[in-house]
């Protein structure tokens, strides 16, 4: 009844493409964001900002990255976690060695390094496809972990090969190190989300996206209408890389603040990420928030619930947590495949036709 | 705005877990689970009987009851930050993380809070220099030391010299497991031995080639520096080919019975570093008995009683216990806050007396923390597995490491620490 497009006219050709044309999602769009902006910034403390927000933000970039590359460019990747060790070590070498050097930047740039080691990863995607690409990937995940293990260089001689962010500001305001507010992390990471978000969107819907669909869909029939298969499979790597290199950097610098590419960048991290791409929807842009969401905020709500309100033993609870996340990813990708965004597609449908379902 | 729904409901969850004031909180970052809960599990029960044990028979510290949090990080530096920041609200006085990783992270965290963090024989070695670490304390012993520790025991096993020898370093290729590395290479220079580095990554289930390797470089002494799961298969792989167990040293952390054990007769002969005394035959075990165990409040499943990671969560909540007596004594207020711990913690005094008195004669090294110093000492024991009598026994005693290669590496390395965080070391009177 209210959800529809009916009366709703467009005059022109940019109304007609916005991405969201039924009114009631542009208004929930900017509430969202408005929310985002100018509320959780004021109600956040450290718990919220450091174990939901944060971590929620940053693998939602993460999977951003990992969609262009998988679900619109069909390239399947499992070198997410390496990618994300080389913009968390790229970002690290930019803060200690330019300390004068903004953090924004550092963060940017991080993600440029990344975007050309994705690049040169990306190079035998030319060659192999499909689950022999994926042992490609898969590759680079083991050969960076090791080198940034090996390589004191990188962690710049450090006794334990550990990575520490030092303090960093922007404007006067500190966003790395121990002494950072909750809201500035928050804020620092929501502006990343808020441009990559919009960046993925339009890129995917423009010349580059449809590409990297074509070659997604069937690349010789892409060829064939004049993709350049060189271009559309490198460009998908590079900015899928860049995505996931800023992930890092802020997984690093903003977020743990102290990290070891072992722990922190191994494969399962690679895993985590391909997950939350699966479960949210391959190609979906709210799938990646979605997926990012189900994977970061269920363990926590299920740990506070459990321990904390349940008052169970951390053991058992933590076993719980396994066997119910498991259990919850089989029940969804069972009742909806294609993942939680098409479960809100299908929400939606069924809101245009409500309360007439014929 | 599926998004805000999900929030809502964790922000229900997360109201439920309310504050209570008035007691002592301990935070007890825990692993039960994962590849390192061999470790976890009784180093956690360690610690939680022995706060029980307090409130059961003491009524608590200067008539403060202690409180317990558990919260399970599974080893993982993620979940170690949701855990520091759910507990640190609730009036956490001390965070022992038993993970290298996560301390780590804890370092600026917690000092910029201003709670004190104890890393008892892991951690940032370099915390033992009070002057930068104001919040950080590593006492009775570090990697550092213990890495100094072994090469001295094996010196004397070789009667005094080690020119020619080869040392092989076995280690979770961490933070953890790096520690040693380059107090081993100053040590090797000064003895003449070469070091030889062998990595093992997590979670070290498969080790094949690294013993590979050391069946054919023949190492004369091999350190083995593993953690949880990684331990039981590099014992039983050095049984495989044959490697002589008594040429076999582990750190304090690969040397508990759930790592020899699997190997079976096997592994008798192996040695490693021991922090405090073993077996359960010391009086406080019969307070134990009565007032946990038989009282139905044991942490766990009850069966790690005596064991060596559960004999150092008791020692690790027994010097958090002393230093918040001491604390209370210095500041005349019963109820504590992480500010006084931390006074307490720098000026706690360990001596026999001490100990005996509360039933644990011999079980750690004597030693006074200070201002400068939170490292204390660095005395550690070497151990023997006995595979027939299943059981360890202390085959030298506390021994002191070499000071004088340690101090200049602590102090270069927490210079160094001091230059890229910006910190003034402060001046210790």
């Amino acid at each position: 009844m209210l959800y529809r497009e009916a009366g709703d006219f467009k005059t022109s050709y940019a109304e007609d493409s916005q991405t969201f044309p039924i009114v009631i999602d542009r208004v929930g769009y900017y509430v969202v964001l408005a929310i985002a902006f100018g509320v959780i910034p004021f109600l956040i403390n450290d718990y919220w900002a450091n174990a939901v927000f944060v971590p929620l933000l940053i693998y939602a970039i993460a999977t951003l990255g990992l969609n262009i590359l998988t679900g619109y460019c069909g390239q399947v990747s499992l070198g997410t976690g390496g990618f994300m060790a080389v913009g968390a070590y790229a970002c690290y070498k930019l803060m200690t060695a330019f300390p004068e050097l903004n953090i924004f930047f550092c963060v940017l740039l991080a993600g440029g390094v990344t975007a050309g080691v994705g690049v040169l990863f990306g190079l035998p995607s030319l060659r192999i496809k499909g689950f022999y690409l994926a042992v490609a990937t898969l590759a680079a995940q083991f050969f960076l972990v090791w080198m940034f293990n090996k390589v004191p260089w990188f962690y710049n001689y450090s006794a334990s090969g550990q990575i520490n962010a030092p303090e960093r500001t922007l404007a006067g305001i500190v966003i790395t190190g121990p002494h950072t507010e909750a809201w500035a992390k928050y804020l620092f990471c929501l502006v990343f989300v808020v441009l990559l978000a919009w960046l993925a969107r339009n890129l995917t819907r423009g010349n580059f996206g449809r590409q990297w669909m074509a070659i997604r869909d069937m690349d010789i029939a892409a060829e064939i209408i004049g993709v350049n298969p060189l271009k559309a499979k490198l460009s998908a790597f590079a900015v899928s890389s860049f995505f996931i290199g800023i992930a890092g950097a802020l997984f690093f610098a903003v977020y743990l603040g102290a990290a070891e590419v072992g722990e922190a960048f191994g494969i399962q991290k690679s895993f985590l990420i391909l997950f939350m791409v699966i479960i949210g929807g391959l190609g979906s842009i709210f799938g990646s928030f979605a997926g990012a969401a189900f994977l970061v905020l269920m363990p926590v709500i299920l740990k506070n619930v459990l321990v904390g309100m349940l008052g169970w033993q951390t053991d058992i609870a933590a076993h719980l947590e396994f066997v119910i996340v498991g259990a919850l990813i089989v029940t969804f990708l069972i009742l909806e495949p294609h993942g939680l965004a098409q479960l809100w597609r299908i929400i939606k449908e069924k809101l245009r036709l409500w309360p007439f379902p014929h | 705005m599926k998004l805000t729904k999900i929030a809502a409901a964790a922000a229900v969850a997360v109201v439920a877990a309310s504050p209570v004031m008035a007691d002592l909180v301990f935070p007890s970052l825990s692993y039960r689970t994962g590849a390192y809960a061999v470790g976890g599990i009784p180093f956690a029960d360690g610690y939680a009987d022995y706060m029980t044990l307090v409130n059961e028979r003491d009524g608590g510290v200067g008539g403060v009851m202690t409180r317990v949090i558990e919260c399970e990080t599974a080893y993982n530096t993620e979940k170690g930050v949701e855990c520091y920041e759910a507990t640190k609200g609730e009036g956490a006085l001390i965070y022992q993380p038993l993970s290298t990783g996560i301390t780590y992270q804890l370092i600026p965290k917690a000092s910029a809070d201003g709670i004190p963090v104890h890393s008892m024989g892991y951690g940032r070695t370099s915390a033992a220099n009070g002057k930068v670490f104001e919040w950080v304390f590593n006492y009775p012993a570090n990697y550092w030391t213990g890495a100094s520790a072994a090469v001295n025991y094996i010196s004397a096993q070789e009667g005094g010299s080690l020119k020619g020898k080869t040392i092989a370093l076995v280690y979770h290729n961490s933070g953890y497991g790096k520690e040693p590395i380059r107090t081993l290479e100053v040590l090797a220079e000064k003895h003449g031995y070469s070091l030889m580095l062998v990595p093992v990554d997590h979670p070290g289930q498969e080790q094949k080639s690294q013993w590979l390797q050391i069946r054919q470089q023949k190492p004369d002494y091999v350190l083995l520096w593993g953690w949880g799961v990684m331990n039981q298969v590099a014992i039983q792989e050095a049984a495989n080919i044959r490697f002589p167990m008594d040429h076999m040293i582990g750190i304090w952390w690969s040397g508990a019975e759930a790592d020899v054990l699997p190997a079976g007769d096997a592994s008798n002969g192996y040695k490693a570093l021991a922090l405090t005394g073993v077996g359960n035959e010391y009086p406080l075990f019969a307070d134990i008995q009565k007032y946990v165990v038989d009282a139905g409040k044991a942490a766990g499943a009850g069966d790690q009683i005596g064991t060596v990671p559960y004999n150092r969560g008791i020692y690790a909540a027994m010097l958090a216990v002393e230093a918040v007596k001491t604390a209370q004594a210095m500041h005349g207020v019963a109820d504590i806050t992480p500010v006084m711990m931390r006074d307490g913690m720098e000026n706690l005094m360990m001596d026999e007396a001490k100990m005996t008195a509360l039933g644990l004669p011999n079980f750690g090294p004597t030693f006074n923390v200070s201002c400068e110093n939170h490292g204390g000492p660095g005395l550690a024991s070497v151990t023997q597995w006995d595979a027939g009598a299943k059981k360890w026994n202390v085959i030298a005693p506390f021994e002191a490491p070499d000071m004088d290669v340690i101090s200049a590496l602590v102090a270069a390395d927490s210079e160094a620490y001091a230059a890229e965080n910006a910190i003034t070391p402060r001046d210790c009177k």
